[in-house]
C-alpha cells in the first residue's frame, strides 16, 4: 500500500485521483489541432516522392493551378528565394524543407499545394506532375559504408562517405582483457528494427501569420512548444520572425511518444506559406504520410557480447552498434549524446568492465531516430543486455532468474558507479524480481513447462530486469541546441486560495493536469481540485524543454515541488506574522501551520494566502506566486522486473502471451492509477515491436507496409491482460523522490517477451530470435533447426 | 455535382450542400462542426471516427455523407443528457480508460452498441468487440474495465471497484 | 485520403439500378456496404465516375431456408449473418468466418454479396461458399441467371457479374443429416486479411462415412480455390486420421500462394496443411453433434 501524507480531499501524492482532464475528452470537447478552424483558413497537402533517391528534373504545377480553388503550389525553388529550403535538425545536422534538386527517401516532401479546402488541396496534389530521374538508393546501412557507395550527402562540403559520427564509451582495453580471459563468452548480432510511434493522432498544424502585427501563431502537434519556438526563430529569424513574435500553441495532443518532438518540413512550409500569403494554413497528415515520412525510432544493428565465469558471474559486456539514421540525423537526443543514453546498457548487474561503440550512417530512408517512449536509445540498450543475460544463463546452464539474482547490484551498493560512467541513484532489484516471481508462480511455471514439453506443447517464460535512466537532465551535460535541459513551473495562488500553475512541459495523455496538481497539493495543502494546470502556450508558460524521455515528473514535477516550497516558506513567514509567533515555533501539516504544542492555534493555507494579498507583513512582497527552474543534480534510475509467459502453437507457430507481470520501481508514486495506466499503455507498446511492428523497405527503397493495413498496431485482442505492481525505492536526490515511469514498460517489455518465446522453443535448438517475432519468422527459424522440414 | 442533404446528428438537423465524395466524418467534423469524432487513419483501420448510424457503430471515414441522408447519427457530443453523463462516459473516466483521449469518442460509441447488443459481455467478447478501435495509449486493460463497469451500471448491478488493482 | 469526384444515385428498385448501370456504362459501380470500394476510392486505386448505391432497394437482405437451400440476400450484412438463428444452429462456419472478418464496425456494413462480388481471393466468404457449394444468383436486364461458385471467380477483381448486372442472392444447399462446417484463417492480427484460410464442410452417414465434402481456400491462389483432390479423398472415406492428413497434404500441394509480407510459399503451404486438418476435424465434430 502506498502511504499518503495528505487527506483524500487535498489529494496530494499517493492518491489515485481521477483525472481532471477527462471531462473534456469524454464529451468530445478536446481541442486537437485538426479542430482548430480560423477564418480564411487555407489547406495544404503535400506532393511526395515515389522514389527513394532521384533527381527532380521538373515540377509542373499547371494542371494543379488550373483547378478552381487551388491557390498555390510551393516548391523548394520557391523557398530557396527566402533561404527557407533547408532547416537544422535537433542534432545539428541539416534537413531539406523542400528539395530543389534531389529527393532522398520515398515519401519525402516535394511540393506543397495550397487550396481552399482539404478536398481541393488533395485534387491539386494529384495534378502536380513531377519528372524524376531515379537513382539506385542506398538501403543497407552496412553497404552504406562500402567504398563504392554513392555519397548521399553531397550537400555537405568535403563529405566523402556516408559515415555520420563515431561514439564510444567505457574502457576498451580493460574490457578486452576481461573477454580474453573469460571462461564463457556469448555473442549475438541483433537488429532493433525501425518502428514508428504511430500515435493515433497524426501530426499537423495551423500556421497563422498576421501581416499587420507581424506575429505568428502556430498551433501544432508538439511535445516541446518552447524548443520549437526557438527553432522557428532560428530558421526564420532572418525574414523577420524573431522569437518574441512567435507564439506556439500545443493544443490537446493525441499521443506523442517522441514522434511529436522533431520539426517536420510540413510545419515549416505551412509557416512559410502563411508568412507569404497572410492566410492561416492548415496542414494535417494522413496516416500513411505519418508512417512513411515522419521520424522513425530505433534501427540499431547491435553486435552484443557478454563475458563471464562458468558459474554464472557476469564480468564484462561489449556492444558495437551501427545506427541507420536515414538521410539525415534528425534524432532528438541531448546534443552531447549522439547515441542518447545507450550507455545504460550495462543493465542492473554488478560488474566493472564494459565498452560500447557506435557508428551512424546515412541511407535513403526517412530521417529520424526519435526517442519513442524511451529515454533516448535506452530501449535498444536494454534489449541487448537482457537478451545477452539470457543467452549467458543458457550457456552456463543456470536458470535465468537465479542468474539475475546472483548478479544484481545490491540494494546497499547504491549509489553505484557503472562502468560506462553513470551513478545509479537507488534501487532494489532483488525485491522487484522476487515480487514478480511470486506473483506469477515462477517455479510452478517451470514445472508446467516440463510437463507441457513432454506432450509436445511449448510454454516459455521470459524475464527482463532492466534499469532505465530518465529525467534529462543535469545542465552540465544535457542540452538541446545549446539550451540546457532544465524544466520549469510557475505557481500563482489567487487570494481565495485557489491556484493556477503553468509548465514548460506538454502532456500528450500522461495526465499532467492531475499529477502536477497533486504535487502542488502535497506541498501546499491546497486541494488538487482547486489547482488548475496549464501547459503548451509559449506566451504564458515558463520556458521548458517539453515532455519526452520520461522527463516531466523528474524535471517539471520537481520544479513544481520546489516552487511550491518557496511559497510554503513565504506562507510560514505570513503565518508567524498572523499568529504572532516566531517561525521556529510553527509546524506544518498539509493545509496549515500550527503552533508547536498548541495545535488549536493555526492558520490554514487559505487564510495565509488571503493575508498575502490583504495583510502581509511589512517589508514582504505582496501576492503569492513563485517560479522555479529545476536543474536536476542527477538523472533518475527507475527499474523493473517483468516476467512474460507465452504459449507457442507447435504447428502454426502462433504465439500467445498467457500472462505478463510487470513490477516497476519508479520511486515515490504521485498517482498510482495514472502510473498503472502508463505502464499498461507502455506494455502494449512493448508487445508491438516484440511481435508485430517494423517498418519494412525493399532494396529499391519502397516502404512495404506504410499503412495501418500492414503496420500492425496491436488491438485489444493482441494485447494481453496486463498485471502490474510496484516496489518503491525513492530517488534520494529528487525533491519528491519520484523517478518517472512513462517509458519503462516500452523499454522493458520487448526482451521479456522475446526471452519467453526463445525459452519456449529453446529445447529445439533456438538460441535467439530477432524482433518482431512473428509466427512466420518463428516457422523459418524452426525450419533452420530442423523442427519443420524444408520443402524447397 | 453537389447534393443537398440533411443529416440528423444527435437529434439536430444539419442541412448542407456536399459533393458525393464527402466522407461522413468530414461532414460531421467540418460542416456540422462537431469535432469530437476523430480521424486516425486512411485505411478504415483505427475506429477513431466511429459514430452510430441508426444505432449501428460505423467507421464514418468509410461512409459517404450522402449515404447518411435521413439516418439518425449519434456522436460523442450526444452521449450526455440534461441528467448528466452517459454511463459509458462515467465508466471511461472512473476506470482511467483514456490517456490522450483521441481514440476515446470512437471507443465509447463502439462500446455503446456493444453493450446494447450484449449487456453482459465477457472480457473476451469485449476485446473482440473493440478490435476495430486502436488505442495507442492505454494498453486496453482499463478500457475493458470501463466497459465491464458500464455493463454493471446499466444493469443496476453492484459496481466493481474503480481503484487500481496491483499484484 | 480523399476520393476523386463522382456522381451518386440511390435507386429504390432493382430495375432502376440496372437501368442506371446501363445508362452510365463501364465507369459506374455498385455501392453495397462500401467497405471494399470506398477504401480503394480514397486511395484512388479506383475512380468510378458514378456510384449506384443499392442500399435503398428493399428485399435484398435476408437469411432463410427455402426449397432445400439456405438463401442469403446479397445485401445481407455480415452482422445479420452473425446474428441469424439459422446460422447459429446449422451453419457455424459463418460464425467462424464472420468473427475473423475485419471488425464489428466493418461487419455492420459489409455485405455478403459485396464480399463475393469484389472478386478478391483475400476475402473470406469466397472460400466458405466454395466449401458449401453455393450458387450465385445474378440479376440483369433480361432477368435472373444462376452461376455455380466454381464459375463465379474469373480473375483479380473480376467475377461472373457482368456490367449492368447485380448479384442478388446466394444459395447454399441446405444442411441435412450429419452436417458440419468450419472456417479458420491464420492472420497477423485480428481483422487482417488471411495469411492462409481454410473452409471445410463435411457430411457423413450414420456410420461415419463421408458422403459430401467441400474444402475452400483463402488467399493462397490468385483466385479463391477449391481443393478438389482433398475433397475426393474425403468423400466415401471413413475420415480416418490418415485420410484427413492426405486431404491436408493435397490442399497444401494444390494451392499456389505467393510470397508477401504475410509469409513465404513454404509457410503458407504449411499453414494450409495444418488448418485444413484442423477444420476438417472441427467440421466432423460439429457433424457428429
Ligand atoms: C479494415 C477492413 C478490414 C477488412 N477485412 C476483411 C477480412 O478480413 N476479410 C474479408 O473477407 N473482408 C474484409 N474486408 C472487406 C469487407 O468485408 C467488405 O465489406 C467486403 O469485401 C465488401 O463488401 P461491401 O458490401 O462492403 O462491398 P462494396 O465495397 O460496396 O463493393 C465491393 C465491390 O463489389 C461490387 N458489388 C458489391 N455488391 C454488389 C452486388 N450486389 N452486385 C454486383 N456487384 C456488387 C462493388 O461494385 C465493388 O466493386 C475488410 C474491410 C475493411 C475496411
Ligand atoms: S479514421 Fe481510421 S477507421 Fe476511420
Ligand atoms: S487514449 Fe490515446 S489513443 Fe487511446
Amino acid at each position: 500500500m502506498i502511504k499518503c501524507k495528505t487527506s483524500k480531499e487535498i489529494g496530494g501524492m499517493g492518491h489515485s485521483k481521477k483525472r481532471k482532464e477527462d471531462a473534456r475528452f469524454i464529451q468530445g470537447k478536446g481541442n486537437y489541432v485538426d479542430d482548430v478552424k480560423l477564418p480564411g483558413m487555407l489547406y495544404m497537402d503535400i506532393v511526395r516522392s515515389p522514389y527513394a533517391y532521384a533527381k527532380i528534373k521538373s515540377i509542373d504545377a499547371t494542371a494543379a493551378l488550373a483547378i478552381p480553388g487551388v491557390v498555390a503550389v510551393v516548391t523548394g525553388k520557391d523557398l530557396e528565394k527566402y533561404g527557407l529550403h533547408w532547416m537544422p535538425t535537433l542534432m545539428s545536422d541539416t534537413q531539406m524543407v523542400l528539395p530543389t534538386d534531389t529527393v532522398m527517401y520515398q515519401a519525402q516532401e516535394v511540393a506543397a499545394v495550397i487550396a481552399t479546402s482539404r478536398y481541393l488541396a488533395r485534387d491539386g496534389k494529384e495534378a502536380v506532375m513531377v519528372d524524376y530521374e531515379p537513382m539506385k538508393p542506398v538501403m543497407d546501412p552496412f553497404k552504406a559504408l562500402d567504398e563504392d557507395a554513392p555519397v548521399l550527402r553531397s550537400d555537405q562540403e568535403g563529405k566523402t562517405d556516408n559515415h555520420i559520427w563515431h561514439w564510444e564509451v567505457g574502457d576498451k582495453e580493460k574490457t578486452a582483457n576481461v573477454f580474453d580471459n573469460a571462461d564463457v563468452v556469448v555473442k549475438q548480432q541483433m537488429h532493433i528494427p525501425r518502428i514508428h510511434v504511430a500515435s493515433i493522432e497524426t501530426c499537423g498544424c495551423v500556421a497563422s501569420y498576421d501581416k499587420v502585427t507581424n506575429h505568428l501563431t502556430m498551433y501544432m502537434t508538439t511535445q516541446a512548444p518552447h524548443a520549437i519556438r526557438t527553432v522557428i526563430a532560428l530558421v526564420a529569424g532572418h525574414v523577420g520572425l524573431t522569437e518574441e513574435k512567435i507564439r506556439v500553441i500545443s493544443p490537446d495532443i493525441g499521443g506523442g511518444f517522441g514522434g511529436k518532438v522533431p520539426v517536420y518540413p510540413g510545419y515549416v512550409i505551412a509557416i512559410a506559406v502563411s508568412f507569404l500569403t497572410g492566410a492561416p494554413i492548415k496542414w494535417i497528415e494522413d496516416r500513411s504520410e505519418n508512417l512513411q515520412a515522419d521520424s522513425f525510432a530505433r534501427d540499431y544493428h547491435i553486435t552484443a557480447e557478454m563475458a563471464g565465469t562458468k558459474d554464472g558471474k557476469i564480468q564484462a559486456t561489449r556492444f558495437k552498434v551501427l545506427a541507420d539514421h536515414g538521410y539525415t540525423d534528425a534524432s532528438a537526443n541531448p546534443s552531447k549524446f549522439p547515441t542518447g543514453l545507450f550507455s545504460i546498457g550495462t543493465g542492473s548487474y554488478d560488474y566493472g568492465a564494459a565498452y560500447m561503440e557506435a557508428d551512424a550512417v546515412y541511407t535513403n530512408k526517412p530521417p529520424g531516430g526519435v526517442a519513442y517512449r524511451c529515454s533516448f536509445r535506452v530501449t535498444e540498450a536494454v534489449h541487448a543486455i537482457e537478451r545477452m543475460t539470457d543467452m549467458f544463463a543458457k550457456k552456463v546452464g543456470k536458470d535465468p532468474a537465479q542468474l539475475r539474482m546472483e548478479n544484481f547490484i545490491k540494494k546497499e551498493d547504491f549509489p553505484w558507479a557503472s562502468p560506462t560512467g553513470w551513478s545509479y541513484d537507488s534501487g532494489d532489484y532483488h525485491a522487484g524480481l522476487q515480487k514478480a516471481m511470486d506473483a506469477i508462480d515462477y517455479h510452478g511455471l517451470r514445472k508446467e513447462q516440463i510437463e507441457m514439453r513432454a506432450e509436445g506443447k511449448f510454454l516459455g517464460i521470459g524475464i527482463s530486469t532492466f534499469t532505465e535512466v530518465v529525467g534529462a537532465g543535469p545542465s552540465q551535460d544535457f542540452d538541446i541546441l545549446g539550451i540546457k535541459m532544465f524544466d520549469s513551473a510557475e505557481i500563482r495562488v489567487h487570494p481565495t486560495g485557489k491556484a493556477i500553475a503553468r509548465f514548460g512541459t506538454k502532456s500528450q495523455g500522461q495526465g499532467h493536469e492531475t499529477t502536477y496538481a497533486q504535487i502542488i497539493a502535497e506541498e501546499l495543502g491546497i486541494p488538487m481540485e482547486h489547482i488548475q494546470i496549464e501547459e503548451g502556450d509559449t506566451d504564458t508558460a515558463p520556458y521548458g524543454l517539453g515532455t519526452y524521455a520520461s522527463r516531466s515528473t523528474p524535471t517539471a514535477g520537481a520544479a513544481a515541488a520546489m516552487a511550491a516550497r518557496k511559497l510554503r516558506d513565504k506562507a510560514k513567514k505570513i503565518a508567524a506574522h498572523l499568529l504572532e509567533v516566531s517561525e521556529q515555533d510553527l509546524e506544518w501539516e498539509p493545509g496549515k501551520f500550527f503552533v508547536k504544542g498548541a495545535p488549536e492555534k493555526s492558520k490554514t493555507i487559505q487564510e495565509i494566502v488571503f493575508a498575502a494579498y490583504t495583510n502581509h507583513p511589512e517589508g514582504m512582497e505582496g501576492g503569492f506566486e513563485a517560479t522555479h527552474y529545476y536543474d536536476p543534480p542527477n538523472l533518475t534510475f527507475p527499474s523493473g522486473a517483468y516476467i512474460c509467459v507465452v504459449e507457442v502453437d507447435a504447428e502454426t507457430c502462433d504465439i500467445k502471451v498467457r500472462r505478463f507481470v510487470a513490477i516497476d520501481d519508479c520511486g515515490n508514486i504521485i498517482n498510482p492509477m495514472i502510473v498503472q495506466g502508463q505502464v499498461h499503455g507502455g506494455l502494449t507498446q512493448g508487445i508491438a515491436p516484440a511481435m508485430y511492428e517494423e517498418l519494412i523497405y525493399d532494396d529499391s527503397g519502397n516502404i512495404l507496409n506504410g499503412t495501418f493495413m500492414d503496420y500492425l498496431v496491436p488491438t485489444a485482442v493482441e494485447s494481453p491482460s496486463w498485471e502490474t505492481g510496484h516496489t518503491v525505492t525513492p530517488a534520494p536526490h529528487h525533491p519528491i523522490g519520484a523517478k518517472g515511469v512513462g517509458e519503462s514498460p516500452t523499454v522493458g517489455a520487448p526482451p521479456a517477451i522475446v526471452n519467453a518465446i526463445v525459452d519456449a522453443v529453446a529445447h529445439l535448438g533456438i538460441k535467439h530470435l530477432e524482433i518482431p517475432v512473428t509466427p512466420f519468422k518463428l516457422f523459418k527459424e524452426l525450419q533452420n533447426v530442423g523442427y519443420f522440414k524444408k520443402t524447397t | 455535382m453537389t447534393k443537398k442533404i440533411t443529416l440528423k446528428i444527435n437529434g439536430a438537423e444539419h442541412t448542407m450542400e456536399v459533393e458525393p465524395r464527402m466522407l461522413l466524418i468530414h461532414a460531421i467534423r467540418e460542416n456540422a462542426s462537431l469535432t469530437g469524432s476523430h480521424i486516425g487513419c486512411d485505411t478504415s483501420s483505427c475506429g477513431a471516427c466511429t459514430v452510430l448510424i441508426d444505432g449501428k457503430s460505423a467507421k464514418s471515414c468509410t461512409i459517404l455523407a450522402v449515404q447518411a441522408q435521413g439516418k439518425e447519427i449519434a456522436t460523442v457530443e450526444g452521449l450526455a443528457t440534461a441528467e448528466g453523463l452517459h454511463p459509458i462516459q462515467e465508466g471511461f473516466h472512473l476506470n482511467h480508460a483514456l490517456h490522450c483521449g483521441f481514440c476515446t469518442p470512437g471507443l465509447m460509441m463502439r462500446a455503446v452498441e456493444l453493450l446494447e447488443k450484449n449487456p453482459n459481455p465477457t472480457e473476451d467478447e469485449i476485446r473482440w468487440g473493440i478490435s476495430g478501435n486502436l488505442c495507442r495509449c492505454t494498453g486496453y486493460n482499463n478500457i475493458v474495465s470501463a466497459i465491464q463497469w458500464t455493463s454493471a451500471k446499466m444493469q443496476g448491478k453492484e459496481l466493481p471497484s474503480t481503484e487500481p488493482k496491483f499484484v | 485520403m480523399i476520393a476523386e469526384n463522382f456522381n451518386y444515385d440511390a435507386p429504390t428498385s432493382l430495375d432502376e439500378a440496372i437501368a442506371l448501370l446501363h445508362e452510365y456504362g463501364d465507369d459506374a459501380k455498385i455501392l453495397a456496404g462500401g467497405h471494399s470500394l470506398i477504401p480503394m476510392m480514397k486511395l484512388r486505386f479506383a475512380s468510378p465516375t458514378h456510384l449506384i448505391d443499392i442500399n435503398n432497394i428493399p428485399g435484398l437482405s435476408y437469411v432463410k431456408e427455402e426449397d432445400g437451400y439456405l438463401k442469403i440476400g446479397a445485401m445481407t450484412k455480415e452482422v445479420e449473418v452473425e446474428e441469424s438463428e439459422i446460422i447459429h444452429a446449422k451453419y457455424q462456419i459463418f460464425m467462424d468466418a464472420t468473427k475473423l472478418i475485419a471488425d464489428p464496425q466493418v461487419r455492420n456494413f459489409g455485405t455478403l454479396g459485396g464480399n463475393l462480388a469484389h472478386g478478391d481471393a483475400a476475402n473470406d466468404h469466397p472460400a466458405v461458399m466454395i466449401a458449401l457449394g453455393a450458387d450465385v444468383e445474378i440479376t440483369g436486364k433480361d432477368g435472373k441467371r444462376t452461376v455455380g461458385i466454381d464459375d463465379f471467380f474469373q480473375g483479380f477483381y473480376t467475377t461472373a457479374v457482368e456490367h449492368g448486372e447485380v448479384l442478388t442472392e446466394i444459395r447454399i444447399p441446405a444442411a441435412s443429416g450429419n452436417y458440419g462446417s468450419a472456417y479458420h484463417k491464420a492472420e497477423r492480427k485480428v481483422g487482417d486479411y488471411a495469411t492462409a484460410g481454410v473452409a471445410a464442410m463435411i457430411q457423413m452417414d450414420d456410420q461415419g462415412r463421408c458422403t459430401k465434402a467441400g474444402i475452400g481456400l483463402t488467399n493462397v491462389s490468385p483466385l479463391p480455390l477449391r481443393a478438389s483432390r482433398s475433397e475426393e479423398v474425403l468423400i466415401g472415406s471413413d475420415l480416418s486420421e490418415a485420410v484427413i492428413a492426405q486431404a491436408a497434404q493435397y490442399a497444401s500441394e494444390d494451392c499456389s500462394p505467393s510470397e508477401d509480407l504475410r509469409g513465404n510459399v513454404e509457410y503458407k503451404r504449411h499453414l494450409v496443411s495444418v488448418i485444413t486438418k484442423r477444420m476438417i476435424n472441427k467440421a466432423i465434430s460439429r457433424a457428429k453433434k
